[in-house]
């Protein structure tokens, strides 16, 4: 059934529109992907949905329900829960009581908070770090933490943003098949992402949005072929300056150098699109090798383009 | 029509000098953001340098005026930047309030030293000399003060709009790294920028005296602050044009006020309160602030005790009390007693600002609701003292609800709006049930014994210290605590997880409240009398000072607190002193943001604490350690810490 129902819904910062009458929807039970360029506008759609950003125009239903100006408390308690694609951990609460502070939020549904809270650290695999204070672990957990918190509400509706950024190869992949098992428990899972090879291989349903705007939907194999998509990801006829003027407010849609854009030119178009794992500006770290590249030879999962 | 005429032209002047010293507040704060608590102070200090120099060293006024305009406030606001403001640029608002908190302290006990109360009269300049517009004389002090204004306003604008330094400096307000990146110079900017704000404080601290010559004193120029907040307000702390169209308003409707409003005792303490209104309007006039996503920052805090701790530490608090009780003199053990309900007073601020991360000045303002409460029941009863704590908390609600939209510093600043009103409106004032004057108290009865004596006076405060400090560290170790943590570090993140901000805000500054009531209302029975005097906004300013410098997060930093405070009131001749230790203290907090409770309670980590067995290493610390120590992760976390900075940041965001 459709949990989630999102209505032509416009965000406008300003001048700048940075979702344009996008509708998108999300079953129970299916591992729907929101991907796009970056600042496409997936974040603060996500925004929208969990109430913290409100639309310019447009509705938003859960369950048929319109939730457009419910306030964003009583949508998690309706079933909402989400992650962030910049980290929004409790600092300084321990692993284990960050996931226990969702679970007490919803007292009601869980009769031992407690006992959901351990259960939860078993099964994202957080034991090791569960008496860790948040803002002393790695990224990744990090990242696995604000899942565990989610969770922890028992949302029927989970959104994801780009959670697989900062895990390993290995770790991706037992992600991929957490996402599946929680989708097969009857939960509409939303994920916004740029590791295409695990949104190839674990969602139902892609919708792909471009400057604000969707322009495909349907199933990994159907969106791939939309000529589009090609044309947003490839960047053909493209003017570079469009970048600045559809980039929305820092705040919203945090630019950290993700892009899915390839350079336009180049006999590699038709080649694998290797997701480019996140470059922060200022690091100077080299990035994590992660996910198939040209480089490491792997052949991109589901041939995508 | 002549009264209307005198009255405006009246609140025209005062509008004139409180725009000069708003527009300096507004420049210091657009290109350092941190709001300069201590602003009223500098203009405070700067009249006296005047004073002293044209008065008591004999020179000329103008050459006065000059030198401190342009040569001694300068070189304050710079140093004052250079040493203490760029410590702490990077630390939360509670930081940078309480270090300049500490500055405005620090300056009244300098003046008090430096030129103890006397008369300090000033003339006004052109004496003698003005205009006849009309029936409406407007002398050329006014004139001066109005005309100053139009060229500092002039000066600044084309300052900031054509010269290279102006046009570096509003950049530095927009983005310090990236200016520093393109070759400027952002600690030159805010260096400048503080030299600035500090002649401009000067300059409408020199007018403000010689307009009104008696008000040369240390408290009613340092609250003209207040008044140079609500106009900068207007401005939104950003706007130069707004602010002085703020400082005007207000200037005149304080100036209308007092010519047009009736002249009933309800409504002289309604006249001073009109800053303090005006400043709660233009903050509750502020545009919604959106949840901040983005960040992840932990607050370093201090362990929470395990509860047989807390039972012992209680233990040996009652057994010190009991053995103060039986060493000190008479004098001595009620300051004690004192000392431990300033403690009660100073463990509200735990959960609030030590928790949840808000900073309130009107705790003393709750403290006054408990203890008027207390007086007016004139009841032996411990009702009367737990009414007092209901009614604080009702005050509490009052200060909560309003400012729900808030954060940070207008959350700050509104308790000071709060405070304000209440000490004019209420306090002072019989006929809104105020103290008027000063009134009897009776001494608790409890249990079929009343505590007459003081000793056991200090033993009920320190039981009743105990109990609530227990209280404080179960509601850590609880639920409700957990919640007021997640809510400092991410209110977004609560919101997604279904848990009510406003409802957790409202109920903290509740709780709070209550428990400042509960030792106001204990305060006023071991003072047998209390009046409007002791619950004054000014004393918020030091408890918040000496509490988070003692260690607002932890139940011990309270009592610590508590008795700092009671030194500092029963031995005003250390007052410099302590104001000099606390200076550096709150200097510190940029690093050790758990107070000096905080660093000793961390000294057991180091290796010289560890091996004298004083206990464990503290959890942020193992943790890193082993974090650091694990090889299986060693290489992969390294790559990830790199890209994003975790972990490092120890913050007291309010």
């Amino acid at each position: 059934m459709t949990r989630l129902d999102v209505k032509e819904v416009t965000v406008r910062f300003g001048g700048v529109t940075a979702v344009d009458k996008a509708t998108i929807s999300a079953e129970g039970g299916q591992v729907t992907a929101l991907i796009g360029p970056n600042g496409a506008g997936k974040t603060t759609l996500f925004n929208v949905v969990t109430g913290l950003q409100k639309p310019t125009g447009g509705r938003v239903f859960l369950d048929g329900h319109d939730i457009t100006h419910t306030p964003t408390h009583r949508r998690a308690r309706h079933g909402i829960a989400r992650t962030f694609q910049r980290l929004e951990a409790f600092g300084s609460l321990t692993v284990e009581e960050n996931i226990r502070v969702a679970a007490d939020a919803v007292r009601a549904k869980n009769a031992k908070p407690a006992k959901v809270t351990r259960g939860l650290i078993e099964r994202i695999g957080l034991e090791r770090y569960a008496d860790a204070r948040a803002d002393s672990v790695p990224t990744g957990v990090a990242r696995l933490v604000e899942l565990a918190r989610a969770l922890a509400i028992d949302p029927e509706l989970l959104l994801l943003d780009e959670p697989s950024s900062g895990l390993s190869e290995a770790e991706t992949e037992s992600f991929g098949e957490l996402l599946r098992d929680l989708a097969s428990q009857g939960r509409a899972v939303l994920i916004v992402e740029h590791d295409m090879g695990l949104i190839m291989r674990v969602s139902d349903v892609i919708h792909v949005l471009d400057r604000g705007r969707l322009i495909a939907s349907g199933t990994p194999a159907e969106v791939q072929a939309d000529p589009l998509v090609r044309k947003a990801y490839l960047g053909e006829e493209d003017e570079p300056e469009d970048d600045e003027e559809h980039e929305p407010d820092a705040e919203h849609e945090p630019d950290d150098g993700h892009t899915l854009v390839l350079p336009a030119a180049g006999p590699d178009d038709a080649a694998a699109l290797p997701p480019t794992p996140p470059v922060p500006p200022a690091s100077p770290v080299p990035p994590l090798p992660k996910g198939p590249g040209p480089e490491s030879g792997e052949p991109a999962s589901g041939g995508w383009f | 029509m002549n009264v209307f005429l005198t009255y405006t032209v009246l609140g025209l002047v005062i509008g004139a000098s409180y725009a000069i010293a708003a527009s300096g507040l507004v420049l210091t704060y657009a290109t350092t953001r941190i709001f300069n608590v201590a602003h009223g102070a500098t203009a405070m200090v700067m009249a006296f340098v005047y004073w002293e120099l044209a008065y008591n060293q004999g020179l000329s006024n103008w050459l006065s005026v000059l030198i401190v305009v342009f040569g001694v406030a300068p070189l304050f606001g710079a140093l004052l930047e250079r040493w203490v403001i760029r410590r702490v640029a990077d630390s939360g608002v509670g930081v940078t309030l309480v270090v300049t908190c500490a500055v405005l302290v620090g300056l009244i006990g300098a003046a008090e030293k430096i030129w103890p109360p006397g008369v300090h009269q000033v003339q006004q300049f052109f004496a003698g000399h003005g205009l006849t517009v009309g029936m409406v004389r407007i002398t050329g002090n006014d004139l001066l003060t109005v005309a100053l204004a139009v060229v500092v306003g002039a000066v600044l604008w084309a300052f900031l709009k054509f010269t290279r330094l102006g046009v570096a400096m509003r950049a530095a307000v927009d983005d310090k790294e990236l200016l520093a990146l393109h070759g400027g110079r952002p600690h030159l900017m805010s260096s400048i920028a503080w030299a600035m704000g500090s002649a401009l404080a000067a300059l409408a601290g020199i007018l403000l005296v010689c307009s009104q010559p008696s008000e040369l004193n240390y408290i009613s120029l340092t609250l003209l602050v207040v008044n140079s907040y609500a106009a900068a307000m207007a401005g939104r702390l950003t706007s130069l044009p707004r602010t002085f169209i703020g400082a005007l308003v207000l200037g005149l409707l304080n100036a209308y006020a007092s010519g047009y409003l009736w002249t009933g005792p309800g409504w002289t303490g309604f006249r001073e309160a009109i800053p303090a209104i005006f400043l709660l309007l233009m903050l509750l006039l502020m545009p919604q602030a959106q949840l901040r996503v983005g960040r992840l920052a932990g607050v370093a805090g201090v362990r929470t005790p395990e509860m047989r701790r807390v039972g012992l530490a209680s233990a040996l608090l009652l057994l010190a009390v009991v053995f103060g009780n039986s060493v000190f003199s008479e004098v001595n053990v009620n300051r004690m007693a004192l000392g431990l309900c300033f403690a009660i007073l100073a463990l509200s601020l735990v959960p609030l600002t030590g928790f949840s991360g808000y900073v309130s000045l009107a705790q003393f303002s709750f403290f006054g609701v408990g203890a008027l409460t207390v007086a007016k029941m004139h009841s032996s009863a411990p009702t009367a003292v737990l009414a007092g704590a209901l009614l604080a908390a009702l005050a509490g609600i009052l200060v909560a609800l309003p400012s729900l939209r808030l954060q940070g510093l207008y959350l700050a600043l509104s308790t000071i709006a709060f405070a304000q009103i209440m000490d004019t409106m209420v306090f002072q004032n019989p006929s809104l049930g105020g103290f008027g004057g000063s009134l009897t108290t009776k001494r608790l009865d409890m249990f079929g014994y009343r505590f007459t004596s003081d000793k056991a006076y200090a033993i009920l405060a320190a039981a009743v210290f105990c109990v609530l400090g227990a209280g404080v560290i179960l509601l850590r170790k609880g639920r409700y605590g957990r919640v007021l943590i997640a809510l400092r570090d991410s209110p977004a993140a609560c919101a997604t997880l279904g848990l009510n901000p406003r409802l957790a805000r409202v109920a903290v500054f509740a709780g709070s409240a209550a428990v400042a009531g509960l030792g106001g209302g204990l305060y006023a029975g071991l003072q047998n009398q209390v009046g409007s005097t002791n619950f004054q906004f000014f004393n918020s300013l030091p408890l918040l000072l000496i509490v988070v410098c003692a260690g607002v997060t932890s139940v011990s930093g309270a009592l610590l607190g508590g008795m700092l405070l009671m030194a500092l009131n029963s031995y005003p001749s250390t007052q410099a002193y302590l104001f000099l230790i606390l200076a550096v203290a709150a200097v510190g907090l940029g690093k050790q943001p758990n107070g000096i409770t905080g660093w000793l309670f961390s000294l057991r980590d180091n290796p010289l604490g560890a091996r004298l067995g004083l206990g464990s290493a503290g959890i942020a610390r193992g943790i890193a350690t082993r974090s650091v120590a694990d090889p299986g992760r060693a290489g992969k976390s390294s790559a990830i810490d790199g890209s994003v900075s975790v972990g490092e940041n120890a913050e007291v965001e309010a």
